[in-house]
């Protein structure tokens, strides 16, 4: 089956397996591994990505329910949010080891479009699903922080 | 000195009792296509410095190349601080690769072969990193005086501008050519420490950039090559286990997935894809031959452990006959503790890639022992040594989970590509994929472990005596490290952080049982300090309790001759502000421990959520690790180390019921989340003393110290972990 979509801000057509999920078809099919592939199943956040604007995680996410749908990766990303948030992880050296990074962009970056001035309790509330095995989340929730304040700036 | 396993491992048979023990010293020779500086330096093109720590490129830029591996913890970016700082070079034109795999030039100075762990990058490169920045700076000044014609003592370098009074300037990339032809310098001149630039201050993150935009090839799990195939492989469910026979016609049949090949360890399902090597594996067939395999439940497992933790074991510590000096106590307080097996759980799970034609082959892994995983590759593909080209890529975490003594994921990738030659796959390149559940269900544990404590008091309920005894699986005895690590049959790592405290107590002797199991353990973040900081910590926290006294001042008062002890815990205590007491419904507890040359003691407030179970507000540390290369860096290591091992003492346990693994991934094996996270201040201590780890010693503290402030509250201590277990999550 062969499935149309926006992947950022290109269309692609996918020919692959409708139940595979988005995770492996940008991976492997279309060579973009920003996005990560930690649990597969939902528990750890790796693999989030954009749809619509959304942070969802393309590792439940399957190809065959995204005729038409616009996906972001963080290859793609470049928004204002994006750009403040990824400033602020190089400003304040947030990843160690890096692999739930990509992650953990791409939801920071869809709590800020959503939600600019977050609160404490609306980074726990939104950053909770993205595992960091390093435990930087001290780091990111600063970064968070920082990148609001560099989006009104 | 370490010994390697050198001989054939029969490759259908890999068994870690079969490697053959050759000296660090012989490893040399077999390594013939050694980096020397001169044969590199020839083989380099034009106007480029080329030595084996650092190389300087026409276009300006200087390249660190990193012996160790970085799995996250900043050993690159520290490597290549100590290289600019010498060389005066510029933050902007430095970075970072790994070093080739040779043992003769690359060896961890501290294990000599090449390899990283134990919190030993810094402590064993300091002086080596700085010669080599020094040594490329004295070439670069030596050049530049020939072509100026000026006295190289008046040639300076700042910020990777070479200048001369005369005006004369140039980039280290410019003079990079000329100062090739120049000898290196046998002693290099290190600065003086008033004259660092970076060291001690701050150096940002070479790999940060990368990391932040989802570079490709960054780990092994993206790798990319073409024609590269993804393997999965189906591993017996119960350790020790063996294929009896399996069925791949329906594996077969899933679009993509090219063969199904049985490998010694399980039945691999080689695919043009991920996706496809995942679904074809759900759909074999397998029977398996537990005849070997470990069979029984952890609970069962655990009785056995506290069932030897009752009688003599082998003697680690004995300073006296402690029965005697028990009988003879007013009384004697007697504490059992358990700790369960805990998975790694590195965000990206264990992969290897690997190219091999017949002859060559060339992997692609975040290797952390390079020469145990080169010379098993070599091994098991009957290839000579240096027909093997080991590609280190950063990881995505380890914690110790990449440091195998038997290199079990290289041998598995060897031996498929040996199949699949066999099977008339010519020369494709293949990766092997673990999934989650692979990951954590392979073993390779923290060991179970079961500890009694027994101390006695005088009327005055000071200590008499402290009888100690521990009983787990041993992660060296069996394996390469045996030689080095073990001494009369004692494995020093189970008890390090309890046989050599420095508490004074007049007698303590120490006891130390095996169990034998199938189940593979491993060194996790901190290694035995993660359970004897834990007894220890709130033993000491017990013992001031009994003797009526704060437990900070008991501490100092029992640590009178540790004055680098003494001096993070009294930090600890001021930045806390421990002699005032908390807010209502705020409770502190305090831990202090040595690891891997370093010290730490945190402070921590928790609180109790209204249906009881524990929050950690915040933690305030204090880390004395030396010299602080990177206080940035430290302080992130800390910072981390804080929150691995809390994720560990709250929630985690892999338990087997049956021998089968039950927590398979993060929905059971739940880690530590941002929610969890307290606020965590992290104070240094200044100090000239030689450098030590920091990758670790931040987490053998807090288990203890969470456990202190629910004592704190609640009037007694959790001994069997995780905190979950009783309640309080
Ligand atoms: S890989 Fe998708 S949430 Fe973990
Ligand atoms: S930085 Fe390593 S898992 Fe997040």
């Amino acid at each position: 089956m062969s499935v149309t979509l926006k992947i950022n801000g290109e269309t692609r057509t996918l020919d692959a397996d409708p139940e595979s999920p988005l995770l492996w078809a940008l991976r492997d099919e279309l060579g973009m591994t920003g996005t990560k592939f930690g649990c597969g199943i939902a528990a750890c956040g790796a693999c989030t990505v954009h749809w619509d604007g959304v942070a969802i995680r393309s590792c439940q996410t399957l190809v065959g329910d995204l005729d038409g749908a616009e996906i972001t990766t963080i290859e793609g990303i470049n928004t204002k949010a994006a750009e403040a948030v990824q400033t602020a992880w190089n400003e304040l050296d947030v990843p160690q080891c890096g692999y739930c990074q990509s992650g953990q962009i791409m939801a920071a970056t869809a709590l800020l479009a959503e939600t600019p001035k977050p609160t404490d309790e609306d980074i726990d509330a939104a950053m909770d699903g993205n595992v960091c095995r390093c435990a930087t989340y001290a780091r990111i929730r600063k970064a968070i922080h920082l990148a609001s304040d560099k989006m009104e700036g | 000195m370490l010994h390697l396993l050198q001989k054939p491992l029969e490759a259908a048979q890999p068994s870690r009792r079969s490697f053959l023990k050759i000296s660090a010293g012989t490893i040399g020779g077999l390594v013939l296509a050694m980096n020397l500086p001169r044969a590199a330096q020839a083989a380099a093109g034009d106007g480029e410095l080329v030595q084996p720590f650092v190389h300087i490129r026409p276009d300006n830029t200087v390249i660190v190349l990193s012996k160790h591996l970085d799995k996250g913890q900043g050993t690159a970016t520290g490597l290549a601080t100590l290289v600019a700082d010498e060389l005066d070079a510029s933050r902007e034109q430095v970075s970072a690769e790994f070093a080739p795999s040779n043992p003769q030039v690359y060896a961890n100075t501290l294990f000599g072969v090449q390899g990283t762990g134990g919190s030993t990058a810094m402590a064993n490169s300091f002086m080596q990193y700085r010669q080599a920045g020094a040594a490329a700076k004295a070439m670069i000044v030596a050049a530049a005086a020939k072509d100026w014609d000026v006295p190289a003592g008046e040639i300076s370098v700042s910020n990777g501008v070479v200048s001369h009074a005369s005006g004369k300037s140039a980039t280290l990339g410019e003079l990079a050519g000329l100062a090739a032809a120049e000898d290196v310098p046998a002693e290099p001149v290190l600065k003086t420490p008033d004259q660092w630039v970076y060291i001690g201050k701050s150096f940002p993150r070479v790999d940060v950039k990368n990391k932040t935009v989802g570079a490709p090839n960054t780990y092994t799990m993206d790798f990319q090559l073409d024609g590269l195939l993804i393997a999965t492989v189906a591993r017996a469910p119960r350790f020790g286990g063996k294929v009896k026979s399996f069925d791949a016609t329906e594996a077969k049949k899933i679009p993509g997935v090219v063969n199904v090949l049985q490998i010694p360890n399980g039945v691999a399902v080689v695919a043009k894809s991920t996706w496809p090597a995942i679904k074809g594996r759900e759909l074999l067939e397998i029977e398996w031959d537990d005849s070997a395999a470990e069979t029984r439940s952890s609970d069962v497992m655990m009785a056995e452990l506290k069932d030897m933790t009752t009688k003599p074991g082998l003697k680690v510590r004995e300073d006296g006959d402690i029965d005697a000096a028990l009988e003879a106590s007013a009384r004697v307080i007697e504490e059992d503790f358990d700790f369960p097996f805990l998975a790694h759980g590195a965000m990206e799970p264990l992969d290897v890639a690997i190219s091999f034609d017949g002859e060559n082959a060339e992997l692609w892994l975040g290797s952390q022992i390079q020469t145990i995983d080169h010379n098993v590759a070599a091994t098991v593909l009957g290839i000579p040594f240096e027909k093997v080209k080991i590609n280190t890529l950063w990881a995505g975490g380890s914690f110790g989970r990449r440091a195998q003594a038997d290199a079990h994921p290289v041998v598995e990738a060897t031996t498929l590509a040996k199949a699949m030659r066999a099977d008339g796959m010519d020369a494709a390149p293949v990766k092997i994929v673990w999934t989650r559940e692979d990951d954590m269900a392979g073993g390779y544990y923290r060991p179970m472990s079961a500890h009694k404590v027994k101390v006695g008091l005088d009327e005055n309920n000071n200590v008499t005596a402290f009888k100690y005894t521990i009983a787990a699986k041993s992660i060296i005895k069996g394996t390469p490290f045996e030689q080095m690590l073990m001494k009369d049959g004692v494995d020093h790592n189970m008890t390090e952080g309890a046989h050599d405290t420095t508490y004074a107590f007049p007698m303590m002797n120490m006891d130390q049982a095996f169990q034998e199991t199938q189940v593979p353990v491993l060194w996790w973040r901190s290694v035995g300090h993660t359970h004897t900081a834990y007894v220890m910590e709130t033993m000491i926290d017990r013992l001031a309790k009994e003797a009526g006294k704060d437990p900070v001042a008991y501490r100092l008062e029992m640590l009178k001759d540790d004055p680098r002890k003494v001096a993070v815990l009294k930090l600890a205590a001021e930045k806390a502000g421990w002699d005032t007491p908390p807010a209502d419904g705020r409770y502190r507890g305090v831990a202090v421990h040595k690891s891997f040359g370093s010290y730490v003691a945190e402070i921590v407030e928790i609180s109790f959520r209204d249906d009881d179970t524990v929050k950690v507000e915040k933690v305030i540390a204090a880390v004395d690790c030396g010299t602080p290369i990177n206080p940035d860096n430290i302080i992130a290591q800390v910072e981390g180390g804080i929150g691995y091992g809390l994720g560990a003492i709250l929630r985690n346990q892999v338990t087997l019921t049956d021998g089968v693994v039950e927590e398979t991934n993060f929905d059971t094996y739940e880690p530590i989340r941002m929610s969890d996270m307290p606020e965590i201040e992290v104070h240094i201590v200044a100090s000239n003393e030689a450098p030590t780890g920091i990758g670790e010693p931040g987490t053998p503290p807090i288990g203890p110290a969470v456990a202190n402030a629910i004592a704190a509250a609640k009037g007694n201590w959790v001994t069997s972990l995780p905190l979950a277990k009783n309640g309080l999550v």
